[in-house]
């Protein structure tokens, strides 16, 4: 079998908040094997976006600290290297060369005052030691893969210059300059519109089965989740839920969160049926609770209809149920 | 046989800058827009960033002034309302903004910003204002002590319920809601859209219902128009667009949402190239750039809207040609 490229066990991350230590991600498993994009999937604040700064070393200094476990990453060295307790320098290393990301506001990655040829070339001169004029003709090249017409006009402009889903494709030939072996992509296509995002989603998923990359893709958006990813993981107040295949995940969703949120999710054509008999659209009743004030065992029980007492005594472990499908609720035989 | 339509849009077209002595381009936000809304029904406007959903949004209540064309609510001509008579039709219209966060005041209670609008309309005594707030945050379904709660102790969707409660208190005829559940997580997303469609029928309001999601806006409007770059592309009943979508761009935004379903996104068409800029649109058909469809003349003419089937228009010149094309994929 192929050994992963990122293996995360029992990870938590903590922030410190007006005095108070708040737990944003906690008893975190995941892995991705070479060539796999795992989407993480779930509403604002349950830590999807924490769990990938985690990654990449970049939580916000004496704010944001892993308080706990280990994040093997396998770079183009081969061997298996634990990322916490890496030093920023080590981390730096590692940052755009073994591994890359792309954010959702291109311009987190692009910088304003430099041509954007400059910027994906400047990864591949630090990196990979290559000269001005190599790097400059490879950033072309990159420019062209990513889907970018005229790209050694392109290559001379500015960031301002571009549309935002070209800005995005350029961030996207950027992160690929040092061909990573994972890619981080954290709410790449949520700031595009539609049609735009279809594209984008289109070329990541063919670039990621060229270049044989992992990786990490992070969104809010189920649809997207069904199409871009092999497996998936829902988060919800910090914590991985379910997690499975994409395909089992969706078809059956063993944990009632999942279900809520698939049910959520409004399906073009089929709002008429529910308006004509007066139905409302299903929801998850009340809101994702704060850090702060979470409630005791199951996250997620003030809102869930299979809620019983025994929910709430401990935090409910991910039991396997069966095939690499996990659920982390004490009734998923039920669910 | 008609009853005149409550709101009535007719040419509307809203240009900005290149006047004076600013060089920017002018930018083509809204043209020659016409649609009307009868009384007590929801019509969706739906396109992608810069079509001008917004600008239609703002033109409708005056809150901008167009170009040129018409709006007239309940008979009268607003475009032509001087300032002060203006004034006393806003009551009768409210905007419902995308952004709960931004709309709040952080330093008055929900109270105080609920009873702020309706002292600014001279309504009542303030015994009558504080009434009217309470029953508004109750028919949004927010808890009594929220009244003399600040804003930034709730939560994305709450604040929404504040937004449109603030909205209710006024008693309007007609509202504009300006994407309110596009910030909103989509567990909450469908929570709000069920308590404006309650509220909506309750109280027979007519409402303007602004998204940039075709999946959002299906079950809370009667009639969806689908901009594109300023302009109608199609306009038809609800349950109609998503069941026959005629023009290709509406085929098209309905092929892109991506849904919750594995194995549907390889039959999925992609358009290729970038919306072009409101400020140097195509000639003809705005559309061509991007349509799969394209042919010469598209570039000729600016399609009209035509009928292409009961209260279903489109603008396509080869409406009738394609038919019977592959529509979405299911
Ligand atoms: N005050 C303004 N000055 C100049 N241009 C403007 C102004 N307001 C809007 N525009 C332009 O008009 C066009 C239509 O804008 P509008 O805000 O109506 O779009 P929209 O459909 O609401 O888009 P979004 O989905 O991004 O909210 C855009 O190109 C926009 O940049
Ligand atoms: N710099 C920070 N300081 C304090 N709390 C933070 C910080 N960044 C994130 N958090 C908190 O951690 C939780 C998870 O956040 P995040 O991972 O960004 O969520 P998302 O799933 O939306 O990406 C949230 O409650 C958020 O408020
Ligand atoms: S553990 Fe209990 S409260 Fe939590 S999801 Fe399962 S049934 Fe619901
Ligand atoms: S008029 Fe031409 S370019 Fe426009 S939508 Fe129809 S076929 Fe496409
Ligand atoms: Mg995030
Ligand atoms: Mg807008």
């Amino acid at each position: 079998m192929n050994a992963p490229v990122l293996d995360i066990r029992d990870l938590r991350t903590v922030f410190r908040v007006g005095g108070r230590e708040l737990t944003a991600v906690a008893d975190l498993d995941l892995s991705i094997a070479p060539g796999e994009t795992v989407a993480l999937v779930g509403e604002s604040g349950s830590g999807k976006s924490v769990t990938s700064l985690s990654v990449m070393g970049l939580l916000p200094r004496k704010v944001g600290r892993i308080d706990n476990g280990t994040i093997a990453f396998r770079g183009k060295s081969g061997a298996a290297r634990d990322l916490v307790g890496m030093t920023p320098e080590a981390l730096r290393q590692l940052r755009g060369n073994d591994m890359a990301m792309v954010f959702q506001e291109p311009m987190t990655s692009l910088n304003p005052v430099y041509t954007v040829g400059e910027q994906i070339a400047e990864p591949m001169r630090i990196h990979l030691g290559r000269s001005r004029a190599q790097a400059a003709a490879a950033a072309v090249q990159l420019l062209a893969d990513v889907g970018i017409p005229d790209p050694a006009r392109r290559a001379r402009q500015f960031p301002h210059e571009l549309s935002g889903g070209m800005r995005q494709r350029a961030t996207i030939a950027m992160a690929l300059a040092c061909d990573p072996k994972l890619l981080i992509a954290d709410e790449p296509t949520t700031a595009l519109d539609v049609t735009i995002q279809a594209q984008i989603l289109d070329l990541l998923a063919k670039l990621q089965a060229e270049r044989g990359m992992a990786m990490l893709f992070v969104t809010h958006n189920l649809g997207v989740v069904a199409e871009i990813a092999d497996r998936v993981a829902v988060m919800y107040a910090g914590r991985i839920v379910e997690t499975g295949t994409v395909d089992e995940v969706f078809d059956h969703p063993r944990h009632p969160y999942t279900q809520g949120l698939l049910r959520s999710v409004p399906r073009l054509g089929q709002a008429t049926a529910l308006k004509r008999a007066g139905t409302p659209l299903p929801t998850i009743a009340g809101a994702v609770p704060s850090l702060a004030n979470l409630p005791r065992g199951c996250a997620f029980a003030p809102r869930c209809p299979y809620a019983i007492d025994a929910c709430t005594v401990a935090v409910p472990p991910l039991a396997d149920t069966g095939g690499g499908h996990g659920s982390r609720c004490i009734r998923w035989p039920e669910i | 046989m008609t009853e005149q339509p409550f709101l009535s849009v007719s040419n509307l077209t809203k240009h900005f800058g290149g006047s004076g002595f600013s060089r920017a381009p002018v930018v083509r936000a809204v043209e020659d827009v016409s649609f009307d809304v009868p009384r007590g029904k929801v019509v969706g406007l739906v396109g992608e960033s810069g079509s001008g959903k917004t600008t239609i949004g703002r033109s409708v209540l005056r809150l901008i002034d167009p170009t040129s064309g018409t709006v007239r609510l309940d008979g009268v001509d607003l475009t032509a309302m001087s300032a002060r008579d203006l004034r006393r039709q806003r009551a009768k219209m409210q905007y419902i903004f995308q952004d709960p966060f931004a709309s709040l005041s952080p330093r008055m209670t929900i109270g105080q910003i609920l009873m702020e609008g309706l002292g600014i309309q001279g309504t009542g005594t303030r015994r009558d204002r504080e009434d009217r707030a309470r029953a508004a945050l109750k028919a949004v379904e927010l808890p009594a002590d929220a009244f003399d709660r600040y804003a930034h102790e709730f939560s994305g969707g709450q604040r929404q319920r504040i937004g449109i409660a603030r909205a209710l208190a006024l008693e309007p005829q007609l509202i504009v809601a300006d994407e309110p559940v596009s910030a909103l997580d989509v567990s909450i997303q469908a929570q709000i859209v069920n308590l404006l469609r309650d509220l909506q029928t309750r109280l027979g309001l007519t409402m303007l219902f602004i998204s940039h999601d075709l999946a959002v806006v299906e079950y809370i409007c009667d009639t969806v128009i689908v901009l594109y770059l300023g302009r109608i592309m199609e306009i038809a009943p609800a349950a109609e667009l998503y069941a026959n979508p005629r023009h290709p761009y509406t085929r098209a935004l309905l092929s892109a949402i991506p849904e919750p379903v594995p194995g549907r996104a390889s039959r999925r068409q992609i358009l290729t190239g970038d919306i072009p800029s409101p400020s140097n649109p195509p000639s003809g058909c705005v559309f061509r750039t991007r349509c799969p469809h394209a042919i010469d003349a598209c570039a000729q003419v600016v399609p009209p809207l035509e009928a292409v089937g009961r209260d279903h228009r489109s603008a396509c010149i080869r409406n009738h040609e394609l038919e019977t094309a592959e529509a979405v994929p299911a």
